[in-house]
């Protein structure tokens, strides 16, 4: 449903800010703050980070936060490459991955916020269960009738090649995340990432359920909330384009009836 | 408060197994009005400041009333089934299903005015 304002208990207020430190290249960060524990609204936070003693990341200004400013700053981080997808957030207006997203493309302060529209669990932990509900609720794993072959199931490199620019999602949800549509109806809306995912089952040559996944797939809310706005392709960290998987799925919909 | 697994609230009841005749639908609808709307709209333009009886002489001849009334009547369709859309993102529950309803009776209600006026004018 869609909101117009934020409910009371969710007004961003001005926080803390804390010592600045001496040195040429100080660099400010505004960081969005909420804790479950202390019932109070969430705040920004003011940080300054000396960028002479930084790494060039987001990631790195915000691991040197948490570890020499303000522990208790919370977010997800593991590989640092860009290849868990852990830890996606707001940066600069736009949801990418702190650990690929570097400070010289930002221009000004550092404002860094959670995934909007989602509940938070913590400071920049977003609640990605329902999130990652919807992708299991997809089969997103290789279904067969056929029995079982004596090695594996084999594919040609031209059926390979049309997974490309599908398997590369690392679900970090920084597209379904800036999807008006999944922010109005996320819901029953599967969102891009999900669709995404979906295709990449439905047209996987060895995989023989693409009527059920089709079927599964068809209704005006799972799929056909895609109104083609692509914020998805425009902010997905990996460079994918779930738009065009979302179009292709709703043209091999079409091919079934017409 | 209600119990219920991630799973479950992702899968709610299922899909409809509908929704693809509404987005073909709309697509034939689109295409077909980006060829009559032009054609219709020059014709209602070279009719534009002419007296009366010369307006209603145009909009008597076969082909500005029968594109006349396919623009009525397609567009008025395109335009429901797009309101319906547009009603089901922002709006729920009751006001979504009035909000249907009303699109789709407002829709049906200036065809039939439209259409009234057509065949009282060329006939």
């Amino acid at each position: 449903m869609v909101q117009f304002t934020l409910p009371k208990n969710s007004k961003v207020l001005t926080g803390k800010t804390w010592p600045k430190p001496e040195g040429k290249n100080v660099r400010k960060f505004q960081i969005y703050r909420w804790s479950p524990d202390d019932g109070k609204n969430p705040s920004v936070d003011t940080y300054f980070v000396d960028m002479d003693k930084c790494g060039p990341m987001v990631l790195d200004a915000l691991i040197k936060i948490k570890n020499e400013i303000d522990p208790t700053l919370t977010f997800r981080r593991s590989c640092r490459e860009g290849i868990c997808g852990s830890c996606a957030m707001n940066i600069d207006g736009i949801n990418t991955l702190a650990c690929i997203y570097g400070l010289d493309e930002i221009k000004g302060d550092v404002k860094i916020y959670p995934l909007p529209h989602m509940p938070v669990i913590k400071d920049l932990i977003p609640d990605l269960t329902h999130f990652y509900a919807q992708h299991a609720s997809i089969m997103p794993w290789l279904e067969t009738k056929t029995n079982r072959p004596a090695k594996e199931w084999r594919q040609s490199i031209e059926d390979r090649k049309k997974l490309d620019g599908l398997y590369e999602c690392v679900m970090c949800a920084s597209c379904s995340t800036s999807c008006p549509s999944y922010w109005w109806n996320g819901d029953k809306y599967l969102g891009p990432a999900a669709l995404l995912h979906a295709y990449r089952w439905i047209i996987d040559s060895r995989d023989e359920a693409t009527g059920e996944r089709l079927d599964n797939l068809e209704d005006p809310f799972k799929l056909y909330r895609c109104h083609t706005i692509m914020n998805c392709a425009k902010t997905c960290p990996k460079g994918l384009n779930p738009a065009k998987a979302i179009a292709e799925i709703k043209k091999m919909m079409v091919e079934r009836v017409v | 408060m209600r119990y219920l697994t991630a799973r479950k609230r992702a899968e709610g009841k299922g899909a409809a197994h509908t929704g693809t005749e509404h987005h073909w639908s709309m697509t034939v609808s689109a295409v077909a009005l980006a060829f009559m709307v032009p054609t219709w709209l020059y014709i209602f333009g070279s009719a534009l400041g002419q007296l009366q009886e010369a307006v209603v002489a145009i909009f008597a001849r076969p082909f500005p009333a029968i594109l006349t009334a396919l623009v009525l009547v397609v567009g008025m369709r395109h335009f429901a089934m797009g309101a319906t859309m547009m009603i089901e993102d922002y709006a729920r529950g009751s006001a979504r299903k009035i909000g249907i309803i009303f699109a789709y009776s407002l829709s049906a209600v200036i065809v039939a005015t439209g259409l009234f006026a057509l065949v009282k004018i060329a006939i």
